[in-house]
């Protein structure tokens, strides 16, 4: 007789507390879209566990109804990977923020990175310290007023993506949080990959630095400001879609496809699988000059760090069996007193 | 009828190496033997194979390996001189020795830095071939130390080292810088003659490491080592060799164990006893890096072991895996335990069991890498933001630290709590005899994760407590359990946040109650000597061999002094203030300025008296004594208050 699994909607992933993020925060739509995704990825919620640091966004784990550390500023990383490492058969996401994830815990994110951790990790980047109220971060640009920068930012910023490419993620991906079809799309696809899959979130703060991203949430100028990355299609964007990115040489360079002088085949075609200077050429790509790739920038599979890690362990087992401990103390050099 | 013999059946001697010298032999009871030379010299080597020879000839031993923190200083210079001391016994040793009764130094730089260790009258070996004005220059000395009046207090055995293992190895072709390696050898081969030590484990080991019997260089080391016991034997400067009968140990079987690998393979008994795979995440740390050198060879009993980025990363490694489940570790010196601080504030605030180790070193900041100190007592107390108390247990010995680690590994499931572990240099590389447990007679370290919801009315509550207040340690992927931790503070119960003021300090206090509850764990403190007296000495962790033989001394001499050695340090055993009430006067030496002092004081409000170092090295037996006997002469402290 078999028994029917019960089918999980939204609902069951969301916990019994008040979510408490600013009216408008862009968090909600992520954290609205991660419980609809959660149910379609078809992992139980026991089997799976919210990670965070310290942020706004690191309150995240309260408020999905699974297992959750909200840890410590910057180290969900580390965490995250002692309990993937003793733990390999539970779906691990970490949450972060451009504060936690690229400030405070940069070492541990790049770390995590170059690892390839089986696990998911959600950067939500506002371009602002939110919960310390106001303060720029890592990815705050040139000239940002903000409280700690009156006179603005004289930081050049950290670029996620390319922080990402630099360190050889397996699955890079960026979405905007306002985007839901987009958003939830691209966290299944985090989900589905083995490895660690980073996915980059452009998310408001409406409090602190609202409308940081508005060019690419305006539906009126985003298919100008952004471009959707599709594998195996040629790159290509505007409200008319009349505009595409070529490559030439060692530059991106964006072409017309109006009077047909350019043609489709002669615009770069995007590939998941592309060599990392392809990838780290695409995350360079900049507003105004281009509009910002949105979606899966490299979706590569190599060995997870935990199908390593525990290959060795057993490939020494099968070799000398399990240890037993009573024969290692009596092995050697060892002496009886009578 | 006591008597040893050698079980090392497994492993076949190459070849009889039973030498008898055809010299007088003396019998002496123990002696202290020095030996120095540059950092790449092998003197630790060297040192290694005297103690484990010598303990299977059945001698109590005690070492003090002391090096360098540079790899390859300078050859030749004193900032360069790498050295090993034992004591080995046919009487219970529980320190490497204060005076030396012999020294072999390789260089002028070694000989000058460590000569006023030796006792009048004591044996001096020196390599004379590395005594030339280059040599001396490089020791910055403008004379030859060897030609020195004061060489009349010795007796001085001069060794043409350098060029009769260079004759000895000849026939095998090596290149010269080969055949001058070999010298520790033959300095090695002299030191076995003159104590009658069996050269079959270190034949054994030269076949081991160098490769088996074909190996040139194994060849040319074995017939160094033949070469400088066959030197003992012919040189007229040498009368008579010495004999060291066995000691009287406990029965059972013996091996001869080091700090870091008792420590390390006391983290696979816990593991076994308590039926859990072992998560080991750490960074390199002089002096604990052995510890994962140690385990990582032991991937097939169920450890895991993972080197982080960093520290904090190490230890917040451990807290996921402790999160899911395991046996989770972190081992670090005090600078590694700095960085750890937060996260070990968020293990506690988490309620999840685990071990932080810290074997001390000298700080502050960098401080001394390799020489020990006892001064992290007070940061692993204390060191943390917020009231956040946890417990800390502290090794006494090279051998103790197999047991240490389980039993905060007990402490820590049953409390749910991190537990601190204390070592520190002098015990980590400092080895001893060790008794080899029956695995079958330990009993198991019960450990249980729920499987049922805890609450009729709602969800799980993960932090509901038993009588020891206790939260269930319930492990992602058990269906009807989910539940999320945190650092911020959370209501008692149900974990959720809160910032309810009467609930925050009802968390402080049940988080205290809990460390204070490891004392119902724990036995009562015990003294080594009277019940009460003039003076009680309370020594703590890696001092206590030495504070054990000065207070036997003193004992033996008559006066009226007891010892409290503490191991658990955090509680404090629940009688110890009482103990400390029968006692006149009490002394509390420590390689640090006071730290176990401040806590003795603060808690007992005794004013108590310190006896403190801080120079890298170990107390001797001689200056306690001296400390203690002053104390017991002195008025109480309360006539002294009365005054």
């Amino acid at each position: 007789m078999s028994t029917a699994l019960p089918v999980l909607k939204a609902d069951d992933f969301a916990s019994d507390q008040d979510v408490r993020w600013c009216p408008g925060c862009g968090d909600y739509s992520i954290l609205a879209q991660m419980k609809k995704v959660l149910p379609e990825i078809g992992v139980p919620p026991e089997q799976t566990v919210f990670i965070s640091g310290i942020g706004c966004s690191s309150r995240f784990p309260y408020y999905v109804n699974t297992y959750g550390v909200h840890s410590i500023h910057g180290r969900a990383p580390a965490v995250a990977t002692g309990l993937k490492l003793a733990r390999p058969d539970l779906s691990v996401w970490v949450i972060t923020g451009d504060g936690d994830a690229l400030s405070i815990g940069g070492n541990h994110f790049i770390h995590l990175l170059r690892r390839n951790v089986d696990l998911n990790i959600i950067l939500f980047n506002n371009r602002i310290y939110g919960l310390t109220k106001g303060q720029y971060s890592p990815t705050s640009v040139e000239g940002q007023i903000t409280k700690s920068t009156p006179m603005g930012v004289v930081d050049h910023p950290l670029n996620p993506i390319s922080v990402a490419v630099g360190a050889e993620a397996t699955f890079i991906a960026r979405s905007v949080d306002s985007n839901v079809k987009h958003l939830a799309y691209t966290l299944k696809r985090a989900a589905a990959h083995k490895g660690t899959s980073f996915v980059e979130v452009y998310q408001n703060c409406n409090v602190f630095n609202d409308g940081a991203w508005s060019y690419a949430q305006d539906k009126a100028t985003r298919d100008d400001t952004t471009i959707e990355l599709e594998h195996g299609k040629p790159m290509i964007f505007g409200k008319d879609r009349d505009k595409g990115i070529r490559l030439n040489g060692l530059n991106l360079e964006v072409v017309d496809l109006k009077d047909g002088k350019v043609k489709e085949d002669d615009l770069l075609f995007h590939d998941e699988q592309a060599n990392s200077t392809l990838v780290y050429m695409l995350s360079r790509m900049r507003r105004p000059e281009f509009p910002e790739p949105i979606g899966v920038f490299r979706d590569v599979r190599t060995e997870t760090f935990e199908e390593a890690v525990h290959g060795q362990i057993e490939q020494v087992v099968a070799k000398k069996g399990r240890g037993d401990l009573q024969k290692l103390f009596n092995s050697g050099d060892t002496w009886r007193v009578n | 009828m006591r008597r040893t013999e050698c079980a090392t059946t497994n492993l076949r001697p190459l070849m009889t190496t039973e030498a008898i010298s055809s010299k007088p032999v003396h019998s002496v009871s123990g002696v202290t033997v020095r030996l120095v030379g540059d950092s790449g010299d092998g003197m630790q080597l060297l040192g290694t194979q005297l103690t484990n020879t010598s303990a299977l000839s059945g001698n109590d031993v005690a070492t003090f390996p002391d090096f360098p923190a540079e790899i390859r200083a300078p050859r030749g210079t004193r900032a360069g001189v790498s050295g090993f001391q034992v004591q080995f016994a046919s009487h219970e040793v529980h320190t490497p020795g204060d005076s030396l009764d012999a020294l072999v130094a390789m260089n002028p730089a070694a000989l000058v830095t460590n000569l006023a260790d030796l006792i009048k009258g004591g044996l001096l070996i020196v390599n004379e071939d590395s005594f030339e004005d280059k040599d001396l220059k490089l020791a910055k000395l403008k004379t030859n130390p060897l030609e020195e009046p004061a060489m009349e207090n010795y007796r001085l055995i001069k060794v043409p080292m350098t060029r009769l293992t260079k004759e000895a190895v000849a026939e095998f072709g090596l290149s010269v810088k080969e055949a001058d390696r070999c010298k520790n050898f033959f300095a090695m081969g002299l030191v076995y003659w003159l104590y009658g030590r069996n050269m079959d484990a270190t034949l054994r080991f030269i076949h081991g490491k160098f490769g088996d019997g074909k190996s040139v260089i194994a060849q040319a080391n074995e017939k160094a080592l033949r070469a400088g016991w066959a030197f003992g034997e012919t040189i007229e400067g040498i009368g008579h060799s010495y004999r060291i009968e066995p000691a009287k140990l406990a029965p059972g079987t013996y091996r001869n164990i080091m700090g870091n690998q008792a420590l390390a393979w006391g983290l696979l008994a816990a593991a076994q006893r308590s039926g859990k795979d072992m998560f080991y995440g750490t960074y390199p740390i002089t002096p604990a890096s052995d510890i994962l050198h140690e385990l990582a060879k032991f991937k097939n009993f169920g450890v895991c072991t993972f080197q982080a980025e960093d520290e904090i990363a190490a230890v917040c490694s451990a807290i996921g895996a402790a999160y899911g489940g395991q046996m989770a570790v972190t081992t670090s010196s005090g600078p590694g335990i700095a960085l750890k601080a937060e996260a070990m504030g968020l293990a506690l605030m988490l309620e999840l069991p685990m071990l932080i180790i810290d074997v001390q070193r000298g700080g502050p900041s960098t401080g001394l890498p390799t020489k020990t100190e006892q001064a992290d007592l007070l940061q692993v107390m204390f060191g943390r933001n917020g009231e956040a108390p946890l417990p800390v247990l502290a090794a006494r010995s090279p051998a103790d630290c197999f047991e240490i680690v389980q039993e905060a590994w007990m402490i820590a499931t049953q409390l749910m709590l991190p537990v601190i572990v204390l070592s520190d240099g002098y015990i980590a590389n400092g080895a001893e005899p060790w008794a080899i447990p029956d695995m079958s007679k330990l009993s198991p370290i019960k450990v249980e994760h729920p499987s049922e919801n805890n609450n009729p009315d709602g969800p799980f509550k993960p932090y509901a407590r038993n009588e020891l207040l206790a939260r269930p340690w319930a492990i992602p992927g058990t269906p009807g359990l989910m539940h999320r931790v945190g650092g911020l503070e959370k209501e008692d119960g149900t974990g959720n946040i809160s910032y309810d003021p009467d609930n925050h300090q009802k968390m402080v206090n049940i988080r205290a109650q809990k460390v204070a509850n490891a004392a119902k764990l724990l036995p009562p403190q015990q003294v080594i000597g009277p019940q009460s007296g003039d003076l009680l000495v309370i020594s703590w962790g890696g001092t206590y061999g030495t504070c054990l033989t000065a207070v036997q001394q003193a004992q033996a001499e008559g006066h009226s002094v007891a010892l409290a050695h503490i191991r658990y340090m955090n509680p404090f055993p629940s009688n110890l203030g009482e103990v400390i009430s029968r006692y006149k006067n009490v002394l509390i030496p420590e390689l640090n300025m006071g730290q176990l002092r401040m806590l003795i004081r603060n808690r007992y409000l005794v004013d108590a008296i310190g006896f403190n170092k801080v120079k890298g090295k170990p107390f001797t037996v001689r200056e306690l004594h001296e400390k203690i006997v002053e104390h017991c002469k002195s008025p109480s402290r309360q006539e002294a208050h009365a005054k």
